[in-house]
């Protein structure tokens, strides 16, 4: 298993476990009535499951299991997919960080905060694009 | 890879791909703002990184990994072909992005949009389960 999808793999395990926490306050703030903060967690929550780990996991394996694309660069452009994670992770948690702050005291810190995190968000997508798609091919 | 898993691969790469557009547009929204249209695109966001790119890549890879039936099957017409119903799935990737297409007409005001995207992905989810389940046996059974 290459380094980068190992990275990609455990950093998707830390995310997973984060937002079982987050989940689990989530569902505890009902009877508990629990600082206003935590219900500003909910968008948090769903992007730490889904893309935290969910599309991690799977940026991992296709780095690691799809078609070689040539015999010099079995892996394709390995720079972009490192990219893709600096800029994923990089992203994922400057939302973590700022997009509960900016919903209860909104503030411009924080706004644009959330303006970079959108900013890597969509480049490690893209960029994730541009290092796979030559290796999406028949024999 | 077979050719229909390029296909849905691909395709799946494009639905992340502006997925991740339309998220990023909500995300600059929530920040700096100035992109007021931009909730409306909300249910496609998410139908489009739910079905679009993670349910359709698991489609695309299951259709290439799943275990094939043997050749003596296919000629004693047992199976249709060495990968099944291939049909199936064929009609499971046209109805998936058709779904998510016609989820795109939501935002611009056609109510109908998002009911008859959701028939869509599940006449596609039941095409590709039917195709598959067939394929879930030990190697060579």
């Amino acid at each position: 298993m290459p380094p980068l999808t190992r990275l990609f793999i455990k950093t998707g395990f830390v995310h997973f476990a984060v937002s079982l926490i987050v989940g689990a306050l989530l569902l505890l703030n009902g009877p508990l009535d629990l600082p206003r903060w935590v219900s500003a967690l909910r968008p948090v929550y769903y992007h730490l499951l889904m893309v935290g780990w969910v599309t991690q996991l799977i940026f991992g394996v296709i780095f690691w299991m799809f078609p070689k694309q040539t015999r010099e660069q079995p892996r394709g452009n390995e720079r972009l997919a490192w990219f893709t994670y600096y800029t994923l992770n990089a992203g994922l948690l400057l939302r973590f960080l700022f997009e509960p702050w900016q919903a209860l005291a909104p503030n411009t810190v924080a706004a644009w905060a959330l303006g970079a995190a959108a900013l890597l968000q969509v480049a490690a997508g893209w960029s994730f694009i541009g290092a796979s798609w030559a290796r999406v091919k028949g024999k | 890879m077979p050719r229909l898993s390029v296909w849905m691969v691909r395709a799946a790469l494009l639905h992340l791909g502006f997925g991740f557009f339309l998220g990023g547009l909500i995300l600059w929204q929530k920040g700096p703002g100035g992109i007021p249209g931009a909730w409306q695109w909300l249910p496609v966001h998410i139908h489009m990184v739910l079905m679009g790119w993670t349910v359709q890549l698991a489609f695309g890879v299951a259709y290439w990994i799943l275990p094939r039936f043997a050749q003596r099957e296919a000629e004693q017409g047992r199976v249709e072909q060495l990968r099944g119903r291939e049909g199936l799935a064929w009609a499971s990737f046209v109805l998936f992005n058709a779904s998510t297409l016609t989820a795109l007409a939501a935002p611009l005001g056609w109510a109908w949009a998002l009911p008859i995207s959701g028939i869509l992905a599940a006449l596609a989810g039941f095409a590709f389960v039917l195709h598959a389940w067939p394929r879930v046996k030990p190697f060579m059974a």
